[in-house]
């Protein structure tokens, strides 16, 4: 049963290691955008050139994270793309649908708050682990 | 598309994650192929064939021509 194994590398292993892969850059991301976003108040008192390395790092950690993103992607079986490629169209959708009706309500003063990209960033976010996670059980 | 996934691989006496390793696949893309709710590319139709040594027709039916 060995003839048509390509290599001893397994898909859940290959699948494992690009998942940690993934988590260790998006894990530099999040801590670069909050050193680009705390770091001028906390660390160095609002000075310009630190605040620009930072949000240059920010930028750069977070073009290497796409790029994992892609190669993680394209370590998926048919079946993971497929349900990657469904829960990012619907992530996409949500995301320009809410984020103009939300920056809507604020401009026409039905909010108390200021929406913060933040606040988009939590529902796409959340929006793409739910429907990963009804794609995955849809086809378990 | 119906198949005979299940059939064959219980011919072998293998296990969903024995055939899922040689496709190179998820055990859940072996099941979700075997309980008809996937049907597979070409390619990996091709592969199956050629690990189960039949031709494709052999383990995939349209069930619009049946």
């Amino acid at each position: 049963m060995d003839k048509l194994k390509a290599d001893s590398n397994n898909y859940p292993t290959r699948i494992a290691k690009g998942s940690l892969h993934l988590l260790c850059w998006t894990a530099t991301w999040v801590a670069t955008t909050a050193l680009a976003a705390f770091g001028p108040r906390l660390i160095w008192d609002f000075a310009t050139l630190p605040t620009i390395f930072a949000i240059l790092v920010n930028l750069g950690i977070g073009f290497r994270m796409i790029l994992q993103i892609k190669r993680y992607v394209q370590a998926l079986d048919e079946l993971g793309q497929k349900i990657f490629l469904n829960a990012a169209s619907i992530t996409l959708g949500v995301g320009l649908v809410c984020g103009p009706s939300y920056t809507l309500l604020a401009s026409q003063k039905l909010m108390s708050f200021q929406p913060e990209i933040g606040d988009l960033m939590m529902l796409m976010s959340l929006t793409f682990v739910a429907a990963n996670y009804v794609g995955t059980r849809k086809y378990r | 598309m119906k198949n005979r996934f299940k059939v064959l691989r219980a011919e072998r006496d293998w296990t969903q994650a024995q055939l899922a390793d040689e496709l190179q696949v998820s055990r859940q893309t072996v099941n979700a192929i075997e309980t008809g709710k996937f049907d597979p590319s070409l390619k990996l139709a091709f592969k199956a064939a050629r690990l189960f040594e039949l031709g494709i027709e052999d383990i995939f039916q349209d069930e619009a021509a049946s």
